[in-house]
């Protein structure tokens, strides 16, 4: 079943907001080689003029793709998600996500460009915060490969 | 932003090196990341998924890739520095079950804005000679 590209302009959420903590923080940290002891200690991050423990730059990923899944499993899109490559990525940050936020997404599906037996879902999930205010802006582009 | 922190834009040049880091992958870096992301995608730990659906075998995850590149460059930058960062993943990188697959990355200057004191940076990414990221630029909040 091809992607439906009448899904552009649907949007997901916000469902419960994503709380961030130092322990994420680090863990994320170590797995991408993150060296600076402000994604690792308090005091070094106030150090950087941070409130608390600062995530590294594509930590926002975690919330934006728990976000994207449920584009994905939404029967009326129909992306077959073990025919799926990650194709493009984007991060625009309106300010550092640091431990404590809690952060609520919404996923919109921004374009559906289907050519040669693929389909490229972009979809953009605006983040932000308890506030209501823009935390980032992640933009993701997935391949779908149709069915010969 | 906490620019205060961040590289002194009047130093900068066009062309100029400012990171550059050698990394190996190995499978143990991939479990790593899928814990830490909650990307289980099994074709970053299963070998006959991966070559199930046509790939060369595990592949690390692009985000991965992509993460470290930001970890090189925020280095340099300054934790919360890199305000825009993004890329197109052009080439898979294999994973060995055993050994590593090893990456390299160089991030230059590629353009300044005067205005926004925000130095564009250009990183390339190689594995085995070739570039596995598409126009991967980070924008670096600048003092």
């Amino acid at each position: 079943m091809p992607v439906n590209i009448d899904a552009v302009g649907r949007a997901y959420g916000p469902h419960e907001p994503y709380e961030v903590t130092r322990v994420k923080i680090r863990e994320f940290a170590d797995a991408v080689d993150a060296r600076s002891f402000a994604h690792r200690s308090e005091e070094a991050a106030r150090a950087e003029g941070y409130p608390d423990v600062v995530a590294p730059t594509t930590f926002a990923v975690i919330i934006a793709q728990q976000a994207e899944f449920h584009v994905v499993v939404d029967p009326e899109v129909g992306v077959d998600f073990s025919r799926v490559v990650h194709a493009d990525e984007r991060f625009t940050h309106h300010r550092p996500i640091i431990a404590g936020d809690l952060i609520s997404a919404t996923v919109h599906i921004d374009a559906i460009k289907q050519r040669g037996g693929i389909s490229m879902v972009t979809t953009r999930t605006e983040l932000s915060d308890e506030d209501g205010a823009p935390v980032s802006t992640v933009t993701s582009t997935l391949a779908v490969r149709e069915e010969a | 932003m906490s620019t205060e922190n961040g590289p002194a834009f009047d130093a900068l040049e066009v062309g100029e090196v400012v990171a550059e880091r050698a990394v190996e992958l190995t499978r143990d870096s991939l479990v790593r990341y899928a814990g830490a992301s909650g990307d289980f995608n099994p074709i970053h730990y299963n070998e006959v998924v991966a070559e199930s659906v046509g790939l060369p075998g595990v592949i690390a995850h692009g985000m991965l890739t992509m993460g470290t590149a930001a970890s090189v460059v925020e280095e340099w930058a300054g934790p919360g520095n890199v305000v825009d960062l993004q890329t197109r993943f052009t080439r898979p990188i294999p994973v060995p079950a055993i050994g590593e697959a090893a990456v390299s990355f160089t991030a230059k200057v590629g353009a300044l804005d005067a205005e926004s004191r925000t130095a564009r940076i250009d990183i390339t990414v190689e594995h085995d000679g070739q570039k596995v990221l598409g126009k991967a630029q980070a924008v670096v909040s600048c003092a």
